[in-house]
Protein backbone atom coordinates (compact mmCIF):
# COMPACT_ATOMS: atom_id res chain seq x y z
CA UNK A 1 0.00 0.00 0.00
CA UNK A 2 0.77 3.46 -0.91
CA UNK A 3 2.54 5.44 2.25
CA UNK A 4 0.33 8.29 2.02
CA UNK A 5 2.46 10.35 4.25
CA UNK A 6 5.34 10.35 1.78
CA UNK A 7 3.36 11.74 -0.88
CA UNK A 8 2.14 14.50 1.30
CA UNK A 9 3.52 17.95 1.15
CA UNK A 10 5.05 18.11 5.11
CA UNK A 11 4.27 21.89 6.95
CA UNK A 12 6.18 24.24 5.55
CA UNK A 13 8.81 25.54 8.24
CA UNK A 14 8.06 27.67 10.75
CA UNK A 15 4.17 27.04 10.38
CA UNK A 16 2.60 26.11 13.83
CA UNK A 17 0.94 22.37 13.90
CA UNK A 18 -2.66 24.32 15.16
CA UNK A 19 -5.82 22.83 13.83
CA UNK A 20 -5.69 25.19 10.75
CA UNK A 21 -2.28 23.63 9.29
CA UNK A 22 -4.14 20.10 9.77
CA UNK A 23 -7.37 20.94 8.41
CA UNK A 24 -5.01 22.27 5.20
CA UNK A 25 -3.78 18.58 5.15
CA UNK A 26 -7.23 17.17 5.38
CA UNK A 27 -7.97 19.33 2.77
CA UNK A 28 -4.79 18.14 0.35
CA UNK A 29 -6.07 14.69 1.58
CA UNK A 30 -9.31 14.95 0.04
CA UNK A 31 -8.00 15.63 -3.04
CA UNK A 32 -5.49 13.17 -2.98
CA UNK A 33 -7.99 10.40 -1.71
CA UNK A 34 -9.93 11.33 -5.20
CA UNK A 35 -6.74 9.62 -7.43
CA UNK A 36 -5.96 6.83 -5.37
CA UNK A 37 -9.40 5.46 -4.59
CA UNK A 38 -8.10 1.88 -5.27
CA UNK A 39 -5.70 2.51 -1.73
CA UNK A 40 -9.08 3.55 0.43
CA UNK A 41 -11.00 0.08 -0.68
CA UNK A 42 -8.17 -2.16 0.56
CA UNK A 43 -7.68 -2.98 4.65
CA UNK A 44 -4.21 -2.59 6.37
CA UNK A 45 -1.87 -5.24 5.81
CA UNK A 46 -2.13 -5.71 9.48
CA UNK A 47 -5.73 -5.73 9.50
CA UNK A 48 -5.23 -8.96 7.10
CA UNK A 49 -3.05 -10.53 9.11
CA UNK A 50 -5.09 -10.28 12.42
CA UNK A 51 -8.47 -11.56 10.64
CA UNK A 52 -6.17 -14.72 9.23
CA UNK A 53 -5.18 -15.37 12.85
CA UNK A 54 -8.67 -14.76 13.98
CA UNK A 55 -10.44 -16.88 11.44
CA UNK A 56 -8.39 -19.55 9.96
CA UNK A 57 -5.22 -19.53 13.47
CA UNK A 58 -3.01 -18.38 10.60
CA UNK A 59 0.35 -19.32 11.99
CA UNK A 60 2.10 -17.23 8.89
CA UNK A 61 0.05 -14.15 9.56
CA UNK A 62 0.64 -14.40 13.48
CA UNK A 63 4.63 -14.16 12.31
CA UNK A 64 3.92 -11.43 10.32
CA UNK A 65 1.93 -9.43 12.80
CA UNK A 66 5.25 -10.22 15.06
CA UNK A 67 7.50 -8.94 12.75
CA UNK A 68 5.44 -5.84 12.98
CA UNK A 69 5.07 -5.31 15.98
CA UNK A 70 7.43 -7.01 18.20
CA UNK A 71 10.12 -4.37 17.57
CA UNK A 72 7.63 -1.81 18.29
CA UNK A 73 6.17 -3.16 21.81
CA UNK A 74 9.62 -3.25 23.04
CA UNK A 75 10.70 0.10 22.39
CA UNK A 76 7.87 1.02 24.24
CA UNK A 77 8.31 -1.14 27.22
CA UNK A 78 12.24 0.08 26.54
CA UNK A 79 11.16 3.38 27.63
CA UNK A 80 9.63 2.35 31.52
CA UNK A 81 13.68 1.47 31.74
CA UNK A 82 13.45 -1.90 32.47
CA UNK A 83 15.86 -4.18 31.04
CA UNK A 84 16.39 -6.02 27.37
CA UNK A 85 14.53 -9.32 28.55
CA UNK A 86 12.09 -7.96 30.53
CA UNK A 87 11.27 -6.00 27.88
CA UNK A 88 10.54 -8.79 25.24
CA UNK A 89 9.30 -10.50 28.75
CA UNK A 90 6.30 -8.26 27.63
CA UNK A 91 6.69 -8.60 24.07
CA UNK A 92 5.70 -12.24 24.84
CA UNK A 93 3.26 -11.44 26.63
CA UNK A 94 1.27 -9.35 24.74
CA UNK A 95 1.24 -11.22 21.51
CA UNK A 96 0.20 -14.51 23.09
CA UNK A 97 -2.52 -12.67 24.41
CA UNK A 98 -3.58 -11.30 20.95
CA UNK A 99 -3.16 -14.61 19.37
CA UNK A 100 -5.37 -15.94 22.08
CA UNK A 101 -7.89 -13.19 22.33
CA UNK A 102 -7.98 -12.47 18.39
CA UNK A 103 -11.82 -13.56 18.65
CA UNK A 104 -12.03 -10.38 20.25
CA UNK A 105 -10.78 -8.26 17.13
CA UNK A 106 -13.08 -6.32 15.62
CA UNK A 107 -12.02 -4.28 12.28
CA UNK A 108 -15.16 -2.50 12.68
CA UNK A 109 -14.22 -0.81 15.83
CA UNK A 110 -10.55 -0.77 16.09
CA UNK A 111 -7.52 -0.82 14.04
CA UNK A 112 -5.24 -3.47 15.00
CA UNK A 113 -2.66 -0.97 15.94
CA UNK A 114 -4.90 0.43 18.58
CA UNK A 115 -6.04 -3.21 19.99
CA UNK A 116 -1.81 -3.80 20.10
CA UNK A 117 -2.05 -1.24 21.82
CA UNK A 118 -5.00 -1.28 24.42
CA UNK A 119 -3.21 -4.57 25.42
CA UNK A 120 0.03 -3.79 26.00
CA UNK A 121 -1.09 -0.63 28.16
CA UNK A 122 -3.25 -2.75 30.21
CA UNK A 123 0.17 -5.48 30.33
CA UNK A 124 2.62 -2.49 31.61
CA UNK A 125 -0.14 -0.93 34.05
CA UNK A 126 -0.46 -4.50 35.72
CA UNK A 127 2.88 -5.28 35.82
CA UNK A 128 2.94 -1.94 38.62
CA UNK A 129 0.07 -2.85 40.56
CA UNK A 130 -2.12 -5.31 42.48
CA UNK A 131 -4.97 -5.06 41.55
CA UNK A 132 -5.79 -5.38 37.19
CA UNK A 133 -6.74 -2.23 35.48
CA UNK A 134 -10.67 -1.64 35.56
CA UNK A 135 -11.50 -1.33 31.89
CA UNK A 136 -15.25 -1.07 30.49
CA UNK A 137 -18.30 -3.71 30.68
CA UNK A 138 -17.44 -5.51 27.05
CA UNK A 139 -20.40 -4.22 24.49
CA UNK A 140 -21.83 -7.39 22.96
CA UNK A 141 -21.55 -7.16 19.37
CA UNK A 142 -24.12 -8.21 16.76
CA UNK A 143 -22.43 -10.52 14.31
CA UNK A 144 -21.01 -8.74 11.34
CA UNK A 145 -23.00 -7.21 8.39
CA UNK A 146 -21.91 -5.74 5.20
CA UNK A 147 -21.71 -1.98 7.06
CA UNK A 148 -18.84 -3.45 9.04
CA UNK A 149 -16.24 -2.92 5.70
CA UNK A 150 -17.54 0.59 5.31
CA UNK A 151 -17.00 1.03 9.18
CA UNK A 152 -13.74 -0.93 8.72
CA UNK A 153 -12.56 1.32 6.07
CA UNK A 154 -13.56 4.55 7.70
CA UNK A 155 -11.23 3.75 10.77
CA UNK A 156 -8.75 2.82 8.40
CA UNK A 157 -8.92 6.29 6.84
CA UNK A 158 -8.76 8.14 10.37
CA UNK A 159 -6.36 6.16 11.42
CA UNK A 160 -4.05 7.94 7.81
CA UNK A 161 -5.22 11.09 9.03
CA UNK A 162 -3.73 11.08 12.64
CA UNK A 163 -0.67 9.31 11.27
CA UNK A 164 -0.44 12.24 9.01
CA UNK A 165 -0.80 14.67 12.03
CA UNK A 166 1.64 12.86 13.68
CA UNK A 167 4.35 12.83 11.09
CA UNK A 168 3.83 16.47 10.64
CA UNK A 169 4.91 17.66 14.04
CA UNK A 170 7.73 18.91 15.29
CA UNK A 171 10.24 16.39 17.00
CA UNK A 172 9.81 18.04 20.03
CA UNK A 173 5.99 18.10 20.15
CA UNK A 174 5.91 14.77 18.44
CA UNK A 175 8.14 13.95 21.75
CA UNK A 176 5.23 15.06 24.07
CA UNK A 177 2.51 12.82 22.11
CA UNK A 178 4.86 9.86 22.29
CA UNK A 179 5.22 10.45 25.93
CA UNK A 180 1.28 11.66 26.65
CA UNK A 181 -0.04 7.79 24.93
CA UNK A 182 3.18 6.09 26.16
CA UNK A 183 2.19 6.92 29.84
CA UNK A 184 4.63 9.04 30.86
CA UNK A 185 2.73 12.09 31.35
CA UNK A 186 0.19 12.33 34.11
CA UNK A 187 -3.63 13.91 34.00
CA UNK A 188 -2.30 17.17 34.98
CA UNK A 189 0.37 17.11 32.64
CA UNK A 190 -2.19 16.25 29.52
CA UNK A 191 -3.69 18.80 31.29
CA UNK A 192 -1.60 21.35 31.03
CA UNK A 193 -0.39 20.67 27.36
CA UNK A 194 -3.29 23.06 26.57
CA UNK A 195 -1.14 24.24 23.78
CA UNK A 196 0.04 23.03 20.35
CA UNK A 197 1.19 19.14 19.97
CA UNK A 198 -1.81 17.75 21.71
CA UNK A 199 -4.20 19.78 19.94
CA UNK A 200 -3.30 18.98 16.64
CA UNK A 201 -3.87 15.01 17.53
CA UNK A 202 -7.51 16.52 19.51
CA UNK A 203 -8.99 17.83 16.26
CA UNK A 204 -8.02 14.57 14.32
CA UNK A 205 -9.51 12.75 17.13
CA UNK A 206 -12.74 15.29 17.04
CA UNK A 207 -13.40 14.49 13.18
CA UNK A 208 -13.61 10.69 13.84
CA UNK A 209 -16.00 10.99 17.09
CA UNK A 210 -18.86 11.72 15.01
CA UNK A 211 -18.54 8.43 13.20
CA UNK A 212 -17.76 6.28 16.40
CA UNK A 213 -20.71 7.38 18.03
CA UNK A 214 -22.86 6.72 15.12
CA UNK A 215 -21.92 3.49 15.35
CA UNK A 216 -22.17 2.75 18.91
CA UNK A 217 -25.57 4.40 18.45
CA UNK A 218 -26.44 1.60 16.26
CA UNK A 219 -25.36 -1.65 18.29
CA UNK A 220 -28.03 -0.48 20.94
CA UNK B 1 -31.57 5.68 29.13
CA UNK B 2 -31.85 8.53 30.54
CA UNK B 3 -29.20 11.81 28.86
CA UNK B 4 -25.88 11.55 30.31
CA UNK B 5 -24.73 15.63 30.36
CA UNK B 6 -21.65 15.64 32.48
CA UNK B 7 -18.79 14.08 30.71
CA UNK B 8 -15.19 12.17 31.87
CA UNK B 9 -12.35 15.26 29.80
CA UNK B 10 -10.54 14.66 27.42
CA UNK B 11 -7.37 15.16 29.32
CA UNK B 12 -8.84 12.03 31.78
CA UNK B 13 -9.88 9.87 28.92
CA UNK B 14 -5.97 10.35 27.21
CA UNK B 15 -4.44 9.30 30.77
CA UNK B 16 -6.63 6.57 30.88
CA UNK B 17 -6.04 4.76 27.86
CA UNK B 18 -2.41 5.32 28.30
CA UNK B 19 -3.23 4.08 31.35
CA UNK B 20 -1.50 6.70 33.51
CA UNK B 21 -4.48 7.72 35.82
CA UNK B 22 -4.44 6.05 39.34
CA UNK B 23 -6.29 3.23 40.29
CA UNK B 24 -9.08 5.28 41.94
CA UNK B 25 -10.09 7.35 38.95
CA UNK B 26 -9.18 4.40 36.04
CA UNK B 27 -12.18 2.66 38.02
CA UNK B 28 -14.29 5.42 37.68
CA UNK B 29 -13.54 6.23 34.22
CA UNK B 30 -14.04 2.86 33.12
CA UNK B 31 -17.49 2.54 35.11
CA UNK B 32 -18.37 5.83 33.47
CA UNK B 33 -17.80 4.12 30.20
CA UNK B 34 -19.71 1.12 31.11
CA UNK B 35 -22.43 3.53 30.82
CA UNK B 36 -21.95 6.25 28.56
CA UNK B 37 -21.72 5.64 24.32
CA UNK B 38 -20.38 9.21 23.75
CA UNK B 39 -17.30 8.93 26.01
CA UNK B 40 -16.78 5.37 24.70
CA UNK B 41 -16.72 6.65 21.44
CA UNK B 42 -14.29 9.25 22.44
CA UNK B 43 -11.82 6.36 24.11
CA UNK B 44 -11.89 4.82 21.23
CA UNK B 45 -10.29 7.57 19.07
CA UNK B 46 -7.71 7.84 21.97
CA UNK B 47 -6.92 4.25 22.02
CA UNK B 48 -6.85 5.07 18.28
CA UNK B 49 -4.39 8.01 18.57
CA UNK B 50 -2.14 5.79 20.88
CA UNK B 51 -1.91 2.77 18.39
CA UNK B 52 -0.63 5.11 15.67
CA UNK B 53 2.06 6.79 18.19
CA UNK B 54 2.65 2.65 18.61
CA UNK B 55 2.79 2.23 15.11
CA UNK B 56 5.66 5.14 14.96
CA UNK B 57 8.22 4.31 17.30
CA UNK B 58 11.66 3.88 16.38
CA UNK B 59 11.70 0.07 16.36
CA UNK B 60 14.20 -1.79 18.78
CA UNK B 61 16.50 -5.02 18.02
CA UNK B 62 14.72 -8.32 18.79
CA UNK B 63 17.05 -10.92 20.38
CA UNK B 64 17.38 -13.78 17.77
CA UNK B 65 15.70 -16.42 19.30
CA UNK B 66 12.44 -14.37 20.40
CA UNK B 67 10.92 -14.85 17.56
CA UNK B 68 10.66 -19.08 17.54
CA UNK B 69 10.34 -19.41 20.91
CA UNK B 70 6.97 -17.19 20.62
CA UNK B 71 5.83 -19.27 17.51
CA UNK B 72 6.23 -22.55 19.26
CA UNK B 73 4.29 -21.56 22.06
CA UNK B 74 1.12 -20.79 19.94
CA UNK B 75 -2.01 -23.20 21.14
CA UNK B 76 -4.23 -24.70 18.46
CA UNK B 77 -6.78 -23.89 20.30
CA UNK B 78 -8.71 -20.45 20.95
CA UNK B 79 -8.98 -20.16 24.93
CA UNK B 80 -12.32 -20.54 26.16
CA UNK B 81 -13.78 -17.19 26.62
CA UNK B 82 -13.29 -16.40 29.80
CA UNK B 83 -17.13 -14.98 31.45
CA UNK B 84 -17.12 -11.04 30.94
CA UNK B 85 -17.97 -9.36 33.82
CA UNK B 86 -22.00 -8.10 33.49
CA UNK B 87 -23.65 -5.07 35.71
CA UNK B 88 -25.56 -6.15 38.58
CA UNK B 89 -28.45 -3.31 39.07
CA UNK B 90 -27.06 -0.29 39.45
CA UNK B 91 -23.22 -1.20 39.46
CA UNK B 92 -21.49 -1.54 36.33
CA UNK B 93 -19.46 -4.55 35.75
CA UNK B 94 -15.68 -2.73 36.39
CA UNK B 95 -17.64 -1.82 39.90
CA UNK B 96 -18.86 -5.32 40.22
CA UNK B 97 -15.22 -6.49 39.12
CA UNK B 98 -13.59 -4.80 41.70
CA UNK B 99 -16.52 -6.03 44.42
CA UNK B 100 -15.21 -9.86 43.70
CA UNK B 101 -18.34 -9.94 41.63
CA UNK B 102 -21.14 -9.40 44.30
CA UNK B 103 -23.21 -6.19 45.04
CA UNK B 104 -21.47 -4.14 47.73
CA UNK B 105 -21.79 -4.96 51.41
CA UNK B 106 -22.56 -1.24 53.58
CA UNK B 107 -20.63 0.22 56.46
CA UNK B 108 -23.05 2.53 58.12
CA UNK B 109 -21.50 6.27 58.41
CA UNK B 110 -24.43 7.26 60.91
CA UNK B 111 -26.93 9.74 59.62
CA UNK B 112 -28.44 6.96 57.48
CA UNK B 113 -25.20 7.62 55.09
CA UNK B 114 -23.74 4.24 54.21
CA UNK B 115 -19.90 3.61 52.49
CA UNK B 116 -18.05 0.93 50.62
CA UNK B 117 -14.03 1.17 50.13
CA UNK B 118 -13.32 -0.43 47.56
CA UNK B 119 -9.56 0.56 47.27
CA UNK B 120 -7.52 2.98 49.49
CA UNK B 121 -3.64 3.13 48.75
CA UNK B 122 -0.79 6.31 48.27
CA UNK B 123 -2.45 6.52 44.77
CA UNK B 124 -6.12 7.68 46.53
CA UNK B 125 -9.39 5.81 47.26
CA UNK B 126 -12.61 5.04 45.39
CA UNK B 127 -15.59 4.19 47.42
CA UNK B 128 -19.53 3.58 46.92
CA UNK B 129 -21.83 6.33 49.06
CA UNK B 130 -25.02 5.52 49.70
CA UNK B 131 -27.21 8.75 50.60
CA UNK B 132 -30.44 9.16 51.91
CA UNK B 133 -32.89 11.06 50.12
CA UNK B 134 -32.63 14.53 50.50
CA UNK B 135 -29.75 14.41 52.53
CA UNK B 136 -26.71 16.76 52.63
CA UNK B 137 -23.20 14.98 52.11
CA UNK B 138 -21.12 17.10 54.72
CA UNK B 139 -19.79 20.53 53.34
CA UNK B 140 -16.03 19.70 52.01
CA UNK B 141 -13.60 20.96 49.86
CA UNK B 142 -10.51 19.02 48.69
CA UNK B 143 -6.74 18.53 48.56
CA UNK B 144 -6.73 17.20 45.43
CA UNK B 145 -8.92 15.36 42.65
CA UNK B 146 -12.20 14.00 43.50
CA UNK B 147 -14.60 12.40 40.91
CA UNK B 148 -17.77 11.39 41.73
CA UNK B 149 -19.62 9.44 39.37
CA UNK B 150 -24.30 8.68 39.88
CA UNK B 151 -24.97 4.99 39.78
CA UNK B 152 -28.56 5.59 41.17
CA UNK B 153 -30.79 8.75 42.02
CA UNK B 154 -28.91 12.12 41.68
CA UNK B 155 -27.33 14.93 43.72
CA UNK B 156 -26.93 18.59 43.47
CA UNK B 157 -24.44 21.34 44.18
CA UNK B 158 -23.64 24.47 43.27
CA UNK B 159 -22.14 22.91 40.01
CA UNK B 160 -25.59 21.42 38.92
CA UNK B 161 -27.61 18.62 39.19
CA UNK B 162 -26.21 14.94 38.54
CA UNK B 163 -27.89 11.79 37.46
CA UNK B 164 -27.21 8.62 36.82
CA UNK B 165 -23.91 7.90 34.36
CA UNK B 166 -23.35 11.78 35.75
CA UNK B 167 -19.76 12.66 36.52
CA UNK B 168 -18.57 15.80 38.51
CA UNK B 169 -15.02 16.10 38.42
CA UNK B 170 -13.88 18.89 40.99
CA UNK B 171 -10.57 19.74 42.18
CA UNK B 172 -9.11 21.66 45.35
CA UNK B 173 -10.97 25.14 44.14
CA UNK B 174 -13.98 23.34 45.02
CA UNK B 175 -15.86 23.42 47.92
CA UNK B 176 -19.79 21.94 47.59
CA UNK B 177 -22.52 20.71 49.88
CA UNK B 178 -23.98 17.85 47.71
CA UNK B 179 -27.47 17.03 48.35
CA UNK B 180 -28.80 13.92 47.56
CA UNK B 181 -32.01 14.34 45.03
CA UNK B 182 -35.36 13.18 46.05
CA UNK B 183 -37.05 10.35 45.92
CA UNK B 184 -34.34 7.10 46.10
CA UNK B 185 -31.16 7.24 47.91
CA UNK B 186 -28.58 8.57 46.20
CA UNK B 187 -25.38 5.86 45.37
CA UNK B 188 -22.82 6.63 43.74
CA UNK B 189 -18.50 6.05 43.23
CA UNK B 190 -16.27 8.65 44.37
CA UNK B 191 -12.64 8.49 43.82
CA UNK B 192 -10.25 11.03 45.72
CA UNK B 193 -6.52 10.81 45.57
CA UNK B 194 -6.22 13.06 48.92
CA UNK B 195 -8.64 12.72 51.78
CA UNK B 196 -11.46 15.24 51.77
CA UNK B 197 -11.20 18.08 53.81
CA UNK B 198 -14.50 18.92 56.01
CA UNK B 199 -15.66 22.39 57.23
CA UNK B 200 -16.96 21.73 60.67
CA UNK B 201 -15.15 20.09 63.80
CA UNK B 202 -17.17 16.74 64.13
CA UNK B 203 -16.34 15.03 60.67
CA UNK B 204 -13.30 16.29 60.90
CA UNK B 205 -12.57 14.74 63.73
CA UNK B 206 -14.05 11.35 62.96
CA UNK B 207 -11.88 11.58 59.66
CA UNK B 208 -9.25 9.19 60.19
CA UNK B 209 -11.89 6.91 62.10
CA UNK B 210 -14.13 6.76 58.73
CA UNK B 211 -11.35 7.30 56.18
CA UNK B 212 -13.42 9.70 54.19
Amino acid sequence: MLELSDTIERAPDGADTSAGVVAGMALKRRTLSVDKTTDQTTPTRQTEWMLAVRDRRDKQAFAQLFDFYAPRIKAMALRTGMSGAEAEDIVQEVLLTAWRKAAQFDPARAQVSSWIYQIARNRQVDLVRKERRPVPEALTLPEEDEGDAGQMLALTQEADKLRQALSALAPDQREMVEKAYLGELSHTEIQAQTGLPLGTIKSRIRLGLERLRHELKELR
Amino acid sequence: MNTIRHHISQPLLAAYASGALPHPFALVVAAHVSMCDDCRARLEAEQAAGGVVLEALECADLSGGLKASVLTLLDDDPAPARAEPRAIGPYPAPVIEALGGQPPRWRALGLGTRQRIIHASDAGTVRLLHIPAGQAVPDHGHNGLEMTLVLQGSFSDDCGTFGVGDVEIADQDLEHTPVAGKGMPCICLAATDAPLKFNSLLPRMLQPILRI
